[in-house]
């Protein structure tokens, strides 16, 4: 058997249980992202239905890695992907989304020119990812158990709080964190032994690694926990939609942001249908009622900010050029880091047991 | 005579092939092709799927035998199946005596369906039904506050003992059911006999009853190792900081940094040594039996 033929059996095999999966029709529009991130609100899947006629199909995914897997995996499935900019780079390299016609989201000139320019998501002057939110991966505490909101990560550290601070089970977030702590620049770690040194302090502190909004959530509404990593999208979140005693801090010491953005998987069987959702998902209308209603991070769309109201969290502190200047975005990570990094965090998880 | 008889089982084959032909059909398609690839991918550095470039490597294999941590969580791994396989003797084995035995008719039923209605509920909803329980300030610290005069703080989430419990309660069953049906299978007038010629209680338990439903044991604690050593989900959801576990390990890598390779070489090597340890074990359990 020749060799092509070998991998592309084998592809097909490793591959068979989605590779079976129904094929995309025309008039729907599937879409990948988290769960309850927005794109699978009951009230804007409808509006969008009502609006253009077509239906929307959500699919999930828990991870990054995972995004990837389902759009290589599953080619032609798949309409509108929702991939952090860190990863779009990789995700252009492999040939699975295609360039964007901006031209066609009426939305798209309002959005900030440093986001709509950045060259994680610009290549050879194409647009292969359109700008949705950007948010922080800072830390949020449990209001029951401060008097007074901490200013500096170092409160993680407060013997205190032993036993009830948590931490995401991710390891590019964990040895960014640690980057911070150490007062590095997360996209280039001079001193990776200071990082294990200040994360291997750290492990004691902790009761569990979290992985998603629903276990931080549980974990504070039954006061389990007093300060942690989260995502500055998920506490307004839990403020605003779960009325939960949960508040974002940005310490001094600096967080880490990143940036979401919409792309088109190459093969997508419905590309109008694409463009008029992502439009969508970028429009102010849509974004001050996702605030409102359910909590969201910043978008990426300046009008829509505007929209929202002056003291609101999303436009009075994020859009605070104080914070502006402390925090750092992710850029690409290459795999080789990745497993680094991985090592890393796997060999202080078996440490501390 | 002997010509008479490969005819006849010829025949029998023949006649047998569209009852086994679906068998081995799904055998062929849902477990051999998955993990002959599965196999190939061990031996490459790269997934073809990624696009990438890829050759032929054993550093897969070499990268458990290069890092102590693998090896270490293995041995964490095989240990929690042992006790977990442990408990569920302990839990499960009297059960089954009581019902093969003991309980007659209408209540043997009720009894029954409590210990299989385990099997029916989603493992992840167990699993967090576990969590509710066990936290601080759950039911069964409340519970406990409740009816006790003293105050006592129990807090199991995110410990071993959470995760012992949790295994131990998503396997038992397994242990009910197989040493059900041999314990059933045990003629009463043995147990009789034994009594009748002097045999105390716990004669005839050492002697008689766990000799002759020793392969039931055996396969209830086969079914509960093997799954319990590679187990990912409880680990990571009841076992908190202490939750990391070889199965664990082997879920990042297919997960979170998408080295299929990685991962299914430490699964292979796992699945190496499982099947060391029961060839190991089987001629000292076969003696025994």
């Amino acid at each position: 058997m020749r060799m092509p033929d070998l991998t592309a059996l084998l592809t097909a095999t490793a591959v068979f249980t989605s590779a079976f999966a129904f094929t995309a029709q025309a008039g729907e529009v599937h879409v990948l992202n988290w769960k309850g991130y927005g794109a699978d609100e009951p009230w804007a899947v409808e509006a969008f239905e009502k609006a253009t006629g077509n239906k929307v199909i959500n699919d999930f995914f828990n991870s990054e890695q995972e995004m990837l897997t389902k759009i290589r995996t599953n080619p032609g499935l798949y309409d509108v992907v929702m991939i952090n900019a860190a990863f779009n780079d990789q995700a252009m390299a492999e040939k699975l989304i295609q360039p964007i016609d901006t031209s066609k989201l009426p939305n798209y000139a309002d959005i900030s020119k440093d986001k709509a320019g950045s060259p994680m998501l610009d290549h050879d002057g194409k647009v292969y990812g359109v700008p949705w939110v950007w948010g922080l991966t800072a830390l949020a505490i449990n209001e029951k158990s401060f008097d007074k909101a901490p200013t500096s990560i170092a409160e993680m550290w407060d013997p205190a709080h032993k036993g009830r601070v948590v931490i995401r089970d991710d390891a590019v977030e964990a040895v960014q964190f640690g980057a911070i702590a150490t007062g590095q620049n997360i996209n280039d770690i001079k001193d990776m032994d200071a990082v294990k040194t200040k994360l291997t302090s750290l492990m004691p502190q902790i009761k569990t690694f979290w992985s998603s909004e629903n276990d931080w959530n549980q974990m504070v509404a039954s006061n389990q926990i007093d300060i942690g990593t989260y995502w500055s999208g998920s506490a307004d979140r839990a403020k605003t939609h779960f009325k939960l005693p949960v508040s974002l801090v940005i310490p001094q010491e600096g967080a880490v942001a990143w940036l979401d953005a919409f792309s088109i998987p190459v093969g997508s069987k419905n590309v109008g249908g694409a463009e008029a959702f992502i439009n969508y998902m970028i429009d102010p209308k849509f974004y001050v009622e996702w605030v409102t209603k359910v909590g969201a991070p910043v978008s990426a769309n300046t009008k829509a900010v505007e929209a929202l109201p002056e003291d609101a969290f999303n436009r009075k502190v994020m859009g605070d050029p104080e914070v502006a200047k402390r925090i750092q975005f992710q850029a690409p990570i290459t795999d080789a880091q990745r497993e680094v990094y991985l090592a890393l965090w796997q060999q202080l998880k078996v440490d501390v047991k | 005579m002997a010509a008479h008889g490969a005819v006849a089982a010829r025949g029998g084959l023949r006649k047998a092939l569209p009852l086994l032909a679906p068998a081995y059909l799904w055998l062929t398609v849902a477990i051999f092709l998955p993990l002959s690839a599965m196999v190939f991918f061990s031996f490459m550095t790269d997934l073809p799927l990624t696009g990438k470039p890829w050759a032929f490597t054993l550093g897969n294999y070499a990268a458990f035998f290069s890092q102590s941590l693998y090896l270490t969580l293995l041995l964490a791994s095989l240990r929690l199946g042992l006790e977990v396989t442990l408990w569920c003797i302990v839990i499960g084995y009297p059960a089954a005596y009581v019902l093969a035995k003991v309980l007659k008719g209408r209540s043997r039923e009720a009894i029954f369906l409590l210990v299989i209605l385990p099997f029916w509920s989603n493992g992840l909803v167990r699993i967090f039904s576990w969590a509710m329980v066990l936290r601080e300030g759950g039911i069964l610290d409340t519970a406990l506050n409740a009816v006790l005069p003293f105050k006592i703080n129990i807090d199991l989430m995110y410990s071993y003992p959470a995760v012992i419990i949790g295994l131990v309660h998503s396997y038992v069953p397994y242990m009910v059911l197989t040493c059900y049906l041999t314990l059933q299978a045990i003629d009463d007038s043995l147990i009789e006999a034994g009594r009748s010629l002097g045999a105390s209680r716990l004669q005839v338990l050492k002697r008689v009853i766990i000799p002759l439903s020793m392969p039931g044991l055996v396969a209830g604690a086969a079914l509960i190792f093997v799954p319990v050593v590679g187990s990912f989900m409880e680990p990571r959801i009841l076992g908190g900081r202490t939750g990391t576990f070889y199965g664990t390990v082997i879920e990042d890598q297919f997960v979170a940094v998408f080295n299929w390779p990685l991962g299914a070489a430490l699964s292979f090597i796992l699945l190496a040594v499982v099947l060391v340890i029961l060839a190991v074990a089987s001629p000292v359990l076969r003696r025994a039996t």
